[in-house]
C-alpha cells in the first residue's frame, strides 16, 4: 500500500514535469501546423461515428430510465429538461471523455511507445529536431481542443437521442421538445462544463504522450505504455470531474 | 580555449593537432550494469574509425553519448572542440546538426513515406532550401544507396536491408562532418553490403567526413577503417590498424578474427 501510493505521488510528480515543459515549449516559435492539422483530423474527424452513437444512446436511455420517476410526480414535460440539464453538465462530458480517453490516449500512448522502442524519437533527437515540440505539442494542443468540440457535439447528439426517446410514448413536437429543452438551460449550465471538457483533453492528450515517451524498450513496453495512458487518463478525467464539480458549486 | 573553440565552430575549421573527436575517461552505467568504464580514444578529421566489439559490450551506448541521446555518467566527451556532456540543448543541436547518425535498425519513421523521412530533417533545420533543392538532395541520397524507385513506398513495405539503407540516405542527406554508422552492414547480403562498403569509402574522400563505424563485419572494418578500436567489458582491449589488431596475441581478440 505504501508502495502503491509513493508509486503515484512519483506518477504525478513526474507527469507534472512532463506537463510543465509543454507550456515552455507551446509558445516558442515555429509551431507545427502541418502535424497539428493532421492530429485533429485523426483525433476529432476519425472520434465523430464512436461519439456519435454513444452520444445518441446516452440520451435515448437517460430519458427511458428517468421516465418512470418522473410519470410517478405526474411531471413527464419536465424530462426534456431534465435530460438535457444532466447530459450537459455531467454525462455527455465524461462519457465523452473516458471514450476518448480509451480511442486516444491509448492510441497516443502505443503510437509514441512505438515510436520511442524502435529509436524514431532519437533520430529526430539526432536530427536537432525538437521531438516534444513535434509530437507532444501538437497531439495535446489537437486534443485540447477537439475534446469540447466532441462534447458539444455529443451534447447535440444526446439531446436528439432524448427526443426519440420522448417521442416512444406519445408524440411530441420536436419544436416543443426543444423550446423546453432550450427553456431549463442557463449559461451558467454551459460554461463551467465546457470549461472542464479542455481539462479533459489536455490530460488525454499529455497523458498519453507522457506514457509512450516514457515507454522502456522492447515491444511489450508498448502495449504497456497504451494501457497505463488509458488508466491513468480515465482516472484523472474523474479527478478532475469532481474538482470541477466543486468549484462550480462554489462559483455559480 | 573557450573563445578559441567557439571561434572554431564557427568557421568549421579545427586546428590540426586538435582530434574532431575525444573521449575522455567515460563511464556509464544503468542500474548494476557498468557499460562503459572509462574509455577514452580520439577520432581526426577526415579519419574513419571502427569501433568491434561483441554484441553487449556498449558500442551503441558510446556513440548514444557522443550525441547527447544518452548522459554519460563521467568524462569528458570532446567533439569539435566542445564538450557535449556539458551542452544545453540548443548548443547541442548546433552540433547535431553536423552530424550524421545510421541507427542499428535503421529508425525510419513510420508514419512518413520514404520521401518523407529524408525531407524531414532537411525541412525542419531552418536550413532554408527550396522545394526543388529539398527534391534534388532526396533523390541523390537515394540513388546513392541503390534505392531511387522507393521513393513513395512506406518503411513497412520495406525488407530490413532496404532500410538500412534508407536510414543511410537519410543519414547522408544533411552532408555531415561526422557520420555515426552503427552497424551498416549488418543484416545484408554479401552484394549489397560489398556497395555500402562502397559507399562508405567514397563518402570520406568526397566529403571528407570523419567517421565511427560499428561493426561486427570484418571486411567492413578492413576496407573502411583507417584505425580499430576493441571494445571489451567496458574498456578498450585494443587499437591500432586493421593488421595491428589482426596480429594481436591476445586470445581474445584472436577468436573474434576466426572463421
Ligand atoms: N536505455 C538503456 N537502459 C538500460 N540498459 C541499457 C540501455 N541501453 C543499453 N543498455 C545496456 O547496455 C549494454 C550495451 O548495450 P549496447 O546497445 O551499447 O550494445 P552493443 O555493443 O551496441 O551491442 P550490439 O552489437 O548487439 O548492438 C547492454 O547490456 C544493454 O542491456
Ligand atoms: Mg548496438
Amino acid at each position: 500500500m505504501n508502495l502503491y501510493l509513493k508509486n503515484v505521488f512519483i506518477l504525478v510528480g513526474n507527469i507534472t514535469a512532463f506537463s510543465s515543459r509543454f507550456f515552455k515549449e507551446v509558445f516558442k516559435t515555429g509551431f507545427e501546423f502541418r502535424e497539428f492539422a493532421r492530429q485533429c483530423y485523426s483525433i476529432g474527424y476519425k472520434s465523430l461515428p464512436l461519439v456519435t452513437i454513444t452520444g445518441f444512446i446516452m440520451g435515448l436511455v437517460l430519458t427511458i430510465q428517468s421516465r418512470p420517476a418522473m410519470a410517478k410526480f405526474g411531471a413527464e414535460s419536465w424530462i426534456p429538461g431534465m435530460v438535457s440539464l444532466s447530459l450537459i453538465r455531467e454525462i455527455a462530458p465524461v462519457i465523452t471523455a473516458l471514450i476518448c480517453a480509451g480511442r486516444i490516449s491509448s492510441g497516443i500512448g502505443a503510437e509514441l511507445g512505438s515510436m520511442k522502442v524502435t529509436e524514431q524519437i532519437d533520430a529526430m533527437e539526432v536530427s536537432a529536431i525538437n521531438p516534444y515540440k513535434y509530437l507532444v505539442v501538437t497531439r495535446t494542443v489537437a486534443t485540447t481542443l477537439m475534446i469540447p468540440i466532441l462534447v458539444i457535439y455529443a451534447d447535440l447528439i444526446g439531446i436528439l437521442g432524448g427526443y426519440i426517446g420522448v417521442n416512444m410514448h406519445g408524440e411530441v413536437n420536436i419544436v416543443r421538445y426543444f423550446s423546453q429543452v432550450f427553456e431549463s438551460l442557463e449559461y451558467v449550465d454551459l460554461l463551467p462544463a465546457t470549461i472542464k471538457t479542455f481539462f479533459f483533453g489536455f490530460f488525454i492528450g499529455i497523458i498519453g504522450c507522457y506514457e509512450g515517451f516514457n515507454a522502456s524498450s522492447g515491444t511489450e513496453s508498448v502495449g504497456k505504455a497504451a494501457n497505463s495512458a488509458v488508466v491513468s487518463a480515465s482516472l484523472t478525467i474523474f479527478i478532475i470531474d469532481m474538482i470541477a464539480v466543486q468549484l462550480t458549486d462554489l462559483f455559480f | 580555449m573557450e573563445t578559441m573553440a567557439k571561434n572554431t565552430l564557427k568557421t568549421g575549421e579545427h586546428p590540426n593537432h586538435q582530434p574532431l573527436i575525444m573521449f575522455k575517461e567515460v563511464y556509464k552505467s544503468f542500474g548494476a550494469n557498468n557499460v562503459l568504464n572509462g574509455i577514452s580514444f580520439s577520432v581526426n578529421k577526415g579519419e574513419n574509425l571502427i569501433i568491434l566489439g561483441r554484441s553487449g559490450s556498449g558500442k551503441s551506448v558510446a556513440v548514444k553519448c557522443l550525441v547527447g541521446l544518452t548522459k554519460a555518467d563521467k568524462g569528458e566527451i570532446t567533439v569539435m572542440g566542445k564538450d557535449v556532456t556539458k551542452l544545453n540543448e540548443q548548443e547541442l543541436n548546433q552540433i547535431r546538426m553536423k552530424i550524421g547518425f545510421l541507427f542499428q535498425n535503421g529508425a525510419l519513421y513510420d508514419s512518413m513515406t520514404v520521401r518523407q523521412n529524408l525531407a524531414f530533417t532537411l525541412e525542419h533545420n531552418n536550413r532554408n532550401l527550396s522545394k526543388a533543392e529539398v527534391d534534388t538532395a532526396i533523390l541523390e541520397a537515394l540513388t546513392n544507396v541503390g534505392l531511387a524507385d522507393a521513393i513513395d513506398k512506406m518503411p513497412s513495405e520495406l525488407s530490413g536491408g532496404m532500410r538500412k539503407r534508407i536510414g543511410l540516405a537519410r543519414a547522408l542527406i544533411i552532408k555531415p562532418e561526422i557520420i555515426i554508422y552503427d552497424e551498416p552492414t549488418a543484416g545484408l547480403d554479401a552484394i549489397t553490403a560489398r556497395e555500402i562498403i562502397e559507399l562508405i569509402r567514397s563518402i570520406k574522400v568526397k566529403y571528407n567526413a570523419t567517421s565511427i563505424i560499428i561493426t561486427h563485419d570484418l571486411t567492413c572494418a578492413k576496407y573502411t577503417g583507417d584505425r580499430i578500436i576493441v571494445l571489451k567489458d567496458g574498456i578498450i582491449k585494443a587499437e591500432g590498424s586493421y593488421d595491428d589488431i589482426e596480429n594481436n596475441t591476445d586470445e581474445w581478440i584472436k577468436s573474434f578474427f576466426q572463421k
